[in-house]
């Protein structure tokens, strides 16, 4: 322990700054002289070597602060831990050669000694079962949470019939503006993707298939598999990813900047201007979109069944017309305006209870998005089950 | 403040150091700082200069760049002429370990404290502890427990996060971890904005205590003329791309217009006269 050592010390400030103890014994006293600069840098050093003090048999203790050129809240705060613990032990301790400069913290750090103890301020660690009751808590609040969707369902619903009642005050143009950033500008990227997966899905369809000498009835199994399910599904994970999430954002941004509040001050019904706008636009756009997602996935696979098993695309459309029945069509583009609902519900529900944090923003913008997607996930499990006993 | 001159904690046993003694160290010093945002002008060949144990109110009109020459000393924003020592270390020539070493010798309390939003308020103290210091868990908690209690929060303010503290916990939250590496050099950037007069004036109270106990240098942007009055030692006022430094007496002797008007309108006289 080098700051036990015996050396001089020398006043100095800032990175070079050395602070030192030195303890003697004078007839039965325990005499400990601080020198040096007792900074926050040395607080380290100087805390093991304080540790070290051997303060037995001493019955009275003096602390001599002579040499000390520098005192800031770390090393006042070492002398009266020092302090108080050396007394605990029996001992009698006083100060001495204390320069007028520390005397007003030294005096300012003893009331410290009245404070409890600061807890602990980071988690406690991990004990067997909290996962398990993290996935309570969890489900617990996603029923809370559909419960309150209804609720909020309701309200939405309470004021679009009063808005049909003055038709003269629905505000078409944010409709409009909605309509073309929730659907029109989703299209790019929907019907991409919609391509893709028809690319893959008429080619991994066709692979099963030409086993049996069946490769005609991949066109079936696009036809059914795209238009019942992936369509649909493509589109309303891709607008609860970008609109969704974008509503959230816009109305949680709004409630930060205490807009929504002043929108109440001044008599405008923020249901009424923000969210119906966004939910009438969702509902119009979403089977748009699914039906050019439909639409796109249909040639991804065409185009594949054209080049990989030799089906010529009249062949394929007679194919596709043969096999289907208008119903398939329907049942995918029917479930559009549900989940439309649920998404755009979602959206701006979780924008309403941002709180003034702008990381409460970010917070609730995510857990829209994951809402949205399960929810309708989850709705178009019960939709399928809804057909088969409806056996359509 | 309400204090009579004879019992104002300024002229207490401890003076600062005054600016007229010839020993005098300079802290921080600006030469030829030159700012543009743009084709705006924000600083035309500023100079600077902070003594130590004196504490600076920088104060100038809305959008004159207060915040920013705050902003520019500490280094967040690059200036594009002109050199800033701090402490005789100019940052645009330090290498990262001297970078660091020079940014744990001063604080910064941020305007609304700038506490970290996803630690609690005890990890946000404890964290420059942490990052800079070698110290034993319970020695860190002691001494984030001895700055929570120096500015005045309770113990149990520690657990909760910044987002359930009001304003003025969060400065005060803030101005603990700013001082929690004992720094020798604080910057306070408007510290009593968005408070009530009685909390402003207790934060204004507990600035000049700890500046006194910890004998800090401390450089505070404010607007708030009874702080100015009640606890700075200097003003520089920032007009016309330059600071017009000096004693309130004699920054109120200037003729500059706006200087005039600021110090000598109806806010301006009531704050002097309550210090009166």
């Amino acid at each position: 322990m080098t700051s036990l050592a015996e050396t001089a010390a020398k006043p100095s400030d800032g990175a070079a700054a050395s602070g030192e103890v030195r303890t003697r014994r004078e007839d039965g006293r325990l005499v400990i002289v601080a020198s040096g600069a007792w900074v926050n840098e040395r607080a380290g050093a100087l805390d093991r070597a304080l540790r070290k003090i051997e303060a037995r048999g001493a019955r009275s203790i003096v602390f001599d602060l002579g040499e000390l050129t520098q005192l800031d809240t770390a090393g006042a705060w070492l002398l009266t831990r020092t302090r108080h613990f050396l007394s605990a032990g029996g001992a009698t301790v006083e100060l001495v050669n204390v320069g007028d400069a520390f005397a007003p913290l030294l005096g300012h750090l003893a009331r410290s000694d009245a404070l409890p103890a600061l807890p602990s301020v980071n988690p406690p660690p991990y004990r067997f079962g909290d996962y398990t009751a993290r996935i309570g808590r969890i489900s617990l609040r996603l029923l809370a949470v559909a419960g309150r969707l209804v609720g909020f369902l309701g309200l939405v619903c309470v004021v679009a019939l009063r808005a049909l009642g003055r038709p003269g005050r629905f505000r078409f143009a944010p409709l409009v503006v909605h309509m073309e950033r929730a659907g029109l500008d989703a299209l790019p990227i929907v019907g991409m993707l919609a391509f893709l997966i028809g690319v893959v899905f008429a080619f991994q369809g066709a692979d099963q298939l030409s086993r049996f000498g069946a490769e005609i009835y991949t066109v079936n199994l696009l036809g059914i598999g795209v238009l019942r399910e992936l369509g649909v599904l493509i589109a309303a994970i891709i607008v609860a990813g970008r609109s969704g999430s974008a509503f959230t954002a816009q109305i949680g941004t709004m409630q930060v900047n205490e807009e929504i509040d002043a929108m109440t001050v001044i008599g405008l019904d923020p249901i009424e201007l923000l969210v119906l706008p966004r939910v009438l636009a969702m509902l119009i756009t979403l089977p748009l979109v699914v039906f050019f997602a439909n639409a796109m996935a249909l040639l991804g696979g065409a185009l594949m069944c054209w080049s990989y098993l030799g089906i010529s695309i009249p062949t394929f459309l007679r194919q596709l017309h043969s096999g289907l029945y208008a119903w398939t069509f329907w049942i995918g583009v029917l479930k559009a305006p549900f989940f439309a609902g649920i998404i755009a519900l979602t959206g701006c529900y979780e924008g309403l209870r941002v709180t003034r944090s702008a990381e409460s923003v970010g917070q609730l913008t995510t857990r829209s998005v994951v809402e949205s997607i399960f929810l309708v996930i989850l709705a178009d499990a019960l939709f399928t089950i809804l057909f088969t006993y409806l056996r359509v | 403040m309400l204090s009579s001159p004879s019992s104002s904690p300024i002229s207490a046993s401890e003076p600062p150091a005054r600016p007229e003694a010839p020993d005098r160290e300079a802290v921080i010093r600006v030469r030829g700082l030159d700012m543009r945002f743009g084709s705006r002008t924000i600083f035309d060949k500023l100079d600077l200069d902070v003594w130590r144990g004196e504490v600076l109110g920088i104060v100038g009109a809305s959008g004159a760049g207060k915040s920013v020459l705050m902003r520019t000393i500490v280094g967040l924003n690059v200036p594009e002429a002109g050199r800033i020592e701090i402490f005789g270390q100019d940052r645009a020539r330090l290498g990262d370990r001297a970078l660091r070493g020079l940014d744990a010798r001063y604080g910064v309390l941020f305007q609304d404290g700038a506490l970290f939003s996803s630690l609690n308020v005890g990890q946000n103290v404890m964290l420059p502890l942490n990052e800079h210091r070698d110290l034993p868990l319970d020695l860190r908690c002691e001494m984030t427990r001895i700055k929570l209690m120096m500015v005045g929060l309770p113990i149990d303010a520690a657990l909760k996060t910044p987002s359930e503290l009001s304003g003025g916990m969060r400065k005060r939250a803030g101005l603990a971890r700013a001082l929690a590496l004992d720094p020798e050099l604080l910057f306070l950037d408007e510290p009593t904005a968005g408070l009530d007069p009685i909390s402003a004036a207790e934060f204004d109270t507990l600035i000049g205590d700890l500046q006194r106990s910890l004998r800090l240098t401390v450089v505070m942007v404010t607007h708030d003329l009874d702080s100015l009055v009640a606890i700075c030692d200097r003003i520089a006022v920032l007009v016309d791309h330059r600071l017009v430094t000096g004693t309130l007496d004699e920054v109120m002797a200037n003729p500059h217009p706006w200087i005039q008007s600021y110090f000598r309108g109806p806010r301006g006289r009531a704050a002097h006269a309550a210090a009166d």
